[in-house]
């Protein structure tokens, strides 16, 4: 792909990116910076099928799996945290047993993709050490065997051979696709992001594909003149969708905070069950033409602006929570 | 000048007053999202101004204006000294050995101090599904001590808890060491009902202290393990000055404390 036609359209980023059994990673955690509005487009497009990896996802995963499209999630939590937690989609789908689970702690799954990133099979690290993740496997060997994306065992104890101390050694991962929300891409697909980055730095390098999704598409002149800000190099980003408010009802920092009201719209229709949650979905996914009418379903400008983030701050100190 | 106790406090506030007790000034604290961010905002206003409050998200020593409903709000971002992401945190402070005290919760608690915060049930076939881990398994094996927060119910203390999450003392003495953990343990259990120590022989945890109006039955009847209630003391209620503090400065939103 040449430097300049990376920036396409939302459905045709989908389409082209985002296939039926696609591995995937989204950038963000719990209740910011998740690319809502690409996830919803991944609904609208009926993707199936899906795995995906992540440390602490929430309403991201959760309307995923809510939606049916998820087959297995390697994670360390789902939850929305303050709003909603655990994420009733996520909870209702592993205590039936329809979706493939695999239990990591928040370093474990971010050290995954920091493998992944380093272009090395494995990492070693301290954490998990006498907590059962290290002895219990969600996600069985012969099901393991079956797919050959999946890391063929969860992790393996041992000791180091320069000290003799106890590691656990954990498999890269690396995803076919990590889609990522930043404030700011420049049209060739050089990074900025505002606030804490999470693991989407990481997530980006270890990923075969990057789709970035943003709130400002500016020239790669003007992104470069503060090199040192960036994160994420314009060659490793494959396309780019620009989506004003794309990360609503997550918060984005320095331009909107999270919508508590939505947040209790969905947090009611996920837990009263898979048929009350159907009509969440036909009413700000399924039911909407594209992003802008989803803006407008939920409130339009006026809402926006009440969301709208204090430029001193990052965030709206006036947003009711409670 | 003496210290001007209240009565009028909610259990929840006791709880986040005797949980800032725990930290010291200038110690390294790894917050998580509730009552530990207000225990931590409190301590740092009250007796450790100098503690260094440090969330998974990537800040480090935010200045919070205003609480977070998140460790990865943008309200963690104000007044920080650095912000980047989870492996900064995780693998650069925590993993190196720089956090003092760590916050913990859970579903289930056992005499060890091992917590679980992944599922009821078996493991394949969990009657209710947990959030899971987060950053708790981490906190738990690599902080040079844990403290942790929880509701005291008979089947949150069981003598066994369905999953392990984040260990705490393992199996006992040696448990952790035996584990391959190169340092930490669990400090002290707060609830709505006392504060549990952990015993420096046995690695058991021990009532220390029950909160006003709660008797010592009340806290074993409500533990399934045994509890040694002998050193037993009654936990000492908040200030006025805490209690103002909370409400007025810390969560006036009442975001953790309903009110």
């Amino acid at each position: 792909m040449s430097k300049t036609d990376k920036v396409i359209s939302l459905q045709e980023a989908v389409e082209e990116f985002i296939h039926d059994g696609t591995h995937i990673t989204f950038g963000g955690f719990t209740m910011q910076r998740h690319p809502m509005a690409f996830i919803h487009e991944m609904i609208r497009q009926g993707k199936r099928e899906l795995v995906i990896y992540g440390h602490s996802p929430g309403i991201d995963a959760d309307i995923l799996i809510g939606a049916g499209a998820v087959k297995r999630v390697e994670v360390a939590y789902i939850g929305d945290e303050l709003f909603v937690s655990p994420s009733p989609n996520f909870r209702r789908a592993i205590e039936e047993g329809s979706i493939q689970w695999e239990d990591y702690s928040n370093f474990g799954a971010t050290l995954r993709l920091v493998a992944g990133a380093l272009g090395l099979p494995f990492i070693p690290t301290r954490t998990m050490l006498g907590s059962d993740m290290i002895t219990e496997s969600g996600f069985g060997s012969e099901e393991r065997c079956s797919d050959p994306k999946a890391a063929p065992k969860k992790l393996v104890l041992m000791d180091c051979p320069f000290t003799g101390d106890k590691v656990v050694l954990l498999p890269a991962v690396n995803p076919d696709v990590a889609v990522i929300h930043a404030q700011m891409v420049g049209h060739e697909g050089t990074v900025r992001i505002l606030g804490q980055s999470y693991a989407d730095d990481f997530m980006a390098r270890a990923a075969r594909k990057v789709v970035v999704t943003a709130e400002e598409i500016v020239s790669e002149e003007f992104i470069r003149r503060c090199p040192e800000q960036n994160c994420i190099p314009f060659f490793r980003v494959d396309g780019i969708v620009h989506l004003p408010y794309g990360t609503h009802p997550t918060a984005c920092h320095g331009y909107y905070d999270y919508d508590p009201d939505h947040y209790a719209v969905y947090a009611q229709a996920a837990r009263a069950g898979a048929e009350t949650f159907q009509s969440y979905l036909e009413e700000y996914v399924y039911g909407v033409k594209d992003h802008w009418d989803y803006l407008e379903r939920i409130g339009g400008a006026k809402r926006l602006s009440y969301l709208k983030a204090d430029p001193a701050l990052g965030y709206n100190p006036n947003v009711r929570r409670r | 000048m003496g210290k001007e106790y209240t009565k009028n406090y909610s259990t929840a506030e006791l709880m986040v007053v005797r949980a800032a007790k725990e930290i010291g000034d200038g110690e390294v604290v790894f917050v998580g999202t509730g009552l530990p961010m207000i225990a931590s905002m409190l301590a740092k206003y009250t007796h450790a101004p100098d503690s260094v409050i440090i969330f998974e998200a990537g800040t480090i020593d935010s200045a919070l204006l205003h609480l977070p409903a998140s460790v990865g709000d943008s309200r963690c971002v104000y007044g920080a000294s650095t912000c980047r992401g989870l492996f900064d945190i995780f693998a650069t402070v925590l993993q190196r050995g720089f956090i003092d005290v760590g916050f913990l919760g859970g579903a289930q608690v056992d005499r060890h101090g091992n917590l679980n915060s992944t599922i009821i049930g078996d493991y394949h076939h969990p009657r209710v599904r947990l959030p899971g881990s987060g950053g708790a398994g981490d906190i738990a094996c690599l902080s040079k001590r844990t403290v942790v927060i929880m509701l005291h119910e008979r089947r949150r203390f069981p003598e066994t808890v369905d999953y392990l999450t984040s260990p705490g003392w393992v199996g006992g003495p040696g448990g952790r060491k035996k584990a391959g953990l190169i340092r930490g343990g669990p400090a002290s259990v707060i609830t709505n009902l006392g504060v549990m120590l952990f015993d420096g022989q046995t690695k058991e945890m021990y009532l220390a202290s029950h909160h006003p109006g709660i008797s010592i039955q009340q806290v074993l009847e409500n533990t399934e393990f045994e509890l040694d209630a002998s050193r037993a003391t009654e936990t000492e209620p908040p200030t006025v000055e805490e209690i103002d503090l909370l409400r007025n400065t810390i969560d006036p939103e009442g975001l953790f404390i309903k009110r």
